[in-house]
């Protein structure tokens, strides 16, 4: 087969020096996922316990998503709660069984803890102890932490994610479970390749339905698909899972080793292997193809926002032909992410964390032809002449696997062919 | 603890990034863990601004927490003040510092910058953005705007107008003309592109038009008793409640009271005989207050609607909004709960809902048409082209908005005439807006959704069910309801073809 991707390169960036600073971040907070984990479980209700500002986000970053009355809502803290915390608790428990009277589709409760409710120390975990005891076996009652201040954006799926791995029922199967929210689409794609390879006992973490027979243990594989499940990582190994180290499933490369790493674990004959991934590995090839021809040669710089920045800039830089200026992440997990940074190339910026106006100068400085950002930061930036796109949209959209390798590279093709293609001067 | 849903007013400390953005020259520092910066993003995408807000976030984390959060507040400001060199800054706390109690206010004293910093105390709490955006305003006129000596020509400062807020840009433009028209200049518009420099002269106007009493009554009443300027009652939105502003700007200046109504449009919009179809239309008016007050009067004395419900979702104008209800004969809803407007009207089941963003989405799940008057809004209600609210202009693109959702006039008689007709059916929708033709269903397959509040008692006959179908969509609910308050108030418990029919003489207007 021709060589379409370079070879690794000599050292990779995995010992590199990360540029850390500490100022403000502009990023979302965890309580963002629920946006798509809601409609991810279908039958899961997301309860914030927190402030109006909470709600604001969630309604901000839903944008015109609009539900008549959605799977999601928050418990907004008054006064009177401050007052005296026994009250909050009871107070939340009378809002839970409100709700579930009201909602009898709700099989899982998440209860959702944010800033305010853990600054003044509500016990989230308690309260969804003794309704989970109240309501089983209907209803499931889980808490997790969504918080600005324990969380960033992407984390919130971790730590839900987290939280429901210990209440799993244990298994000694032998089976594969792929771990992170993925869009039905991409998932039944994912599980149609693993299929035809023969792997066929496999659960995905999280189901979409409360009843699904998701269980764990020893004899347990899990793969990730997200880089973002540090949590649900750790939290998986304690139940005795092992994990498969691969890079993610993002373009033709990144699916192929990771498809690799599974098939491997599962001793499949790599002709077998050929032979189911052949045909897709080439359409990849070829959607991506298109798009590359905008994005060679183009520069581009990552603030931080997902955690998707070190599995997205290897796949610009080796399968588009782009140059990774800086790569920010705002958590950089080296036991997840390891053989993603093996195949970033040597010298590439890394930093963690952010201080955004230090961050905005070196981005100034450094001009790139497209600057991966915030919404708060991309208006702002195109007026000042950079071309950008919005993070936030590489985890709305279906970006994972050979079928979505073109739509994943078209995000970062469309906003430089969109500018090139505006006229707006005078003819002359 | 209150479980909500969908809200109308973001916290307080929005309201002040709403005044802080508006404004130039000046910078809020917010003491606020990370998450809360995707305030930003409201002004960067759904008003499209070109900057970021003028905001510093401190970005406090789980570990700072009783260590240092103090420090990293006095770091911030002091950074915010180096880089940015404002004018003035605002110092304040979010919903999770306010419980950390860190003082931003005190600490920022302590640190003796060389500008005017003014801490705000916004009770995260118990009020919402409105309130955030009042108070922050007043904070700040009280701390910069001196007595001055006033202009030599006679000057109105333009008060209220801030980011995000619903077509602030272009009333200003509209109640900047009808002032001039009057020879009266503008001294000072404020916050919207005020500086704090700009805030210290306030006090050379002769007057202060307050445009949105939402945002900027407290520092308007303030003004009047500190700086004398007294200010405007009316707000101009309408043709009847801009000839009233015009009368008592002239009376407050002492000047001919002067309105050129050669654009002026709506009143013959109005009587022109397309519009005898608006006649009597059934409409639900909710927003802010404010709004929601000239809203009414337009929609009943300039378009002939009949008012069938009104409320508002800011508790600081409960009173006026009860009271306005009175006049038009129906009860205010005074609610900030999307649930509870939502369950309104399912129940009055109006032809046309005047409301916010949240209004539109009630409207597209009942399939009533919904025009968008007050805020909160999304990015389509900050169009390109100039379309105030305000003023002469404001009453005509008012007109269009309101009329736009609605199927045109000799189109409503074309749908009761060839309402069988399989292109020009009524699921169709109106001819002027956007969308795939959708086929015709058969009728058999398409059970008619019930009006929420079928007493139980009463029942439709299969053939009354059929008939009832055959009414254009636009005014069938209007009909079962009817229908069946008829049947309900004469004791039947089954309605026949007859019983529609004769509801429909019963009713006829
Ligand atoms: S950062 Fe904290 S207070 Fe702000 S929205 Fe997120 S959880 Fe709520």
């Amino acid at each position: 087969m021709t060589r379409h991707t370079p070879p690794p390169p000599a050292a990779g960036c995995r010992n590199a020096p990360v540029l850390k600073q500490r100022g403000q971040h502009e990023v979302f907070c965890g309580l963002t996922g629920i946006i798509w984990l809601h409609r991810k479980m279908q039958d899961a209700f997301f309860l914030v316990v927190g402030s109006r500002t909470c709600a604001h986000l969630l309604q901000s970053a839903a944008g015109v998503m609009i539900f008549a009355e959605p799977r999601f809502g928050t418990a907004i803290l008054e006064e009177t709660d401050l007052a005296g915390l026994a009250d909050a608790q009871e107070e939340l428990e009378a809002q839970v069984e409100r709700l579930l009277e009201r909602r009898g589709d709700i099989r899982q409760l998440f209860l959702v803890g944010s800033c305010p409710s853990e600054v003044i120390k509500l016990d989230l975990a308690r309260a969804a102890e003794r309704l989970s005891a109240r309501h089983a076996p209907r209803v499931r009652v889980l808490n997790y932490s969504g918080s600005g201040i324990e969380t960033t954006f992407t984390e919130g799926e971790d730590a839900c994610l987290a939280a429901m791995v210990p209440a799993l029922p244990a298994t000694d199967r032998r089976q594969l479970m792929l771990v992170g929210a993925l869009p039905d689409v991409v998932e039944d794609q994912a599980l149609d390749l693993l299929a035809q390879m023969g792997i066929t006992d496999v659960t995905v973490l999280p189901a979409r339905h409360a009843d699904s027979d998701v269980a764990v243990g020893p004899n347990t594989v899990f793969a990730l698909t997200q880089p973002f499940l540090g949590g649900t990582h750790a939290a998986l190994e304690r139940r005795g899972a092992r994990h498969i180290p691969a890079p993610f499933p993002f373009g033709e490369e990144g699916t192929t080793a990771w498809l690799r790493a599974v098939a491997r674990e599962f001793g499949v004959d790599p002709a077998r292997f050929d032979a189911v991934t052949d045909a897709p590995r080439a359409r990849a090839r070829h959607a991506v193809a298109k798009a590359t021809e905008t994005l060679n040669g183009k520069s581009v710089f990552f603030f931080p926002d997902s955690q998707l920045e070190v599995p997205l800039a290897r796949f610009l830089t080796r399968e588009c032909g782009m140059e990774a200026l800086e790569v920010g992440t705002p958590y950089l997990h080296k036991g997840v992410v390891g053989a993603e940074l093996d195949l970033l190339a040597d010298g590439t910026a890394l930093s963690e964390g952010q201080d955004v106006d230090l961050q905005l100068d070196r981005c100034r400085a450094a001009r790139p032809d497209l600057t991966v950002c915030g919404l708060g930061l991309a208006n702002p930036l195109e007026a000042e002449g950079l071309t950008t796109k919005w993070a936030i949209e590489l985890v709305f959209t279906p970006v994972h696997f050979y079928e979505q390798a073109g739509d994943l590279a078209g995000l970062f093709s469309r906003p430089l062919r969109r500018r090139a293609a505006l006229k707006l001067e005078a003819a002359e | 603890m209150k479980l909500s849903v969908w809200t109308y007013e973001g916290p307080p400390h929005v309201g002040a990034m709403r005044v802080a953005t508006g404004m130039t020259g000046l910078h809020y520092v917010l003491h606020a863990p990370q998450g809360d910066t995707y305030a930003d993003l409201l002004f960067t995408m759904i008003e499209r601004r070109n900057h970021r807000p003028p905001v510093t976030y401190t970005t406090f984390q789980a570990r700072d927490l009783g260590s240092d959060t103090a420090n990293l507040f006095k770091t911030a400001c002091q950074g915010a003040y180096e880089r940015f060199k404002p004018q003035a800054m605002i110092v304040g706390a979010s919903c999770t510092a306010e419980l950390i109690q860190d003082d931003p206010g005190g600490m920022a004293e302590t640190m003796g910058l060389p500008v005017p910093v003014i801490p705000l105390e916004l009770p995260s709490y118990q009020r919402k953005e409105n309130f955030g955006a009042d108070e922050t305003f007043h904070q700040l006129v009280r701390a910069l705007a001196r007595p001055v000596e006033k202009t030599p020509q006679i000057t109105a400062n333009l008060v209220g107008p801030t980011a995000l807020g619903f077509r602030h840009r272009d009333d200003i433009t509209e109640v900047t003309a009808l002032l001039e028209e009057m020879g009266i200049g503008v001294n000072v518009t404020a916050p919207m592109g005020a500086a704090p420099a700009d805030l210290a002269r306030l006090g050379a106007a002769h007057f202060n038009v307050l445009m949105y009493p939402e945002t900027a009554e407290s520092a308007c009443r303030w003004m009047e008793r500190a700086l004398d300027l007294p200010y405007t009652k009316t707000v101009p939105i309408g043709v009847g409640a801009t000839r009233d502003f015009v009368a008592e700007v002239a009376e407050l200046a002492g000047v001919t009271p002067r309105l050129d109504t050669a654009r002026l449009r709506l009143p013959w919009y109005s009587e022109s005989v397309d519009s005898t179809y608006l006649t009597g239309k059934r409409v639900f008016i909710f927003g802010d207050g404010t709004h929601v007050a000239a809203a009414a009067r337009i929609a009943r004395d300039e378009m002939g609607f009949e008012v069938v419900g009104l409320g508002c979702y800011n508790r600081e104008m409960a009173r006026p909004i009860r009271a306005l209800a009175r006049d038009y004969g129906v009860e205010a809803l005074i609610s900030d709960d999307y649930l509870d407007v939502e369950a309104q009207v399912e129940a009055l089941a109006p032809e046309l809902i005047l409301g916010t963003q949240m209004e539109r989405h009630i409207g597209k799940r009942l399939g009533i048409p919904c025009a968008v008057i007050s805020a909160p809004v999304h990015v389509q209600d900050f169009p390109a082209r100039y379309s105030p609210q305000m003023g002469i202009e404001g009453a005509n693109v008012i007109f269009d908005t309101w009329v736009h959702p609605l199927v045109m006039g000799l189109e409503e008689h074309l749908l009761h005439m060839f309402r069988d007709d399989f292109e020009f059916h009524d699921d169709a929708g109106a001819s002027h807006h956007g969308g795939q033709h959708v086929p015709r269903v058969p009728t058999a397959d398409r059970p008619e959704a019930p009006a929420a509040a079928t007493p139980d008692a009463i029942t439709w006959r299969a053939e009354a069910e059929r008939e009832l179908r055959k009414i254009p969509f636009f005014v069938r609910g209007k009909a079962r309801r009817n229908t069946e308050t008829f049947a309900a108030e004469r004791g039947l418990c089954e309605i026949g073809i007859d019983t529609l029919y004769e509801a429909k003489a019963h009713y006829a207007r």
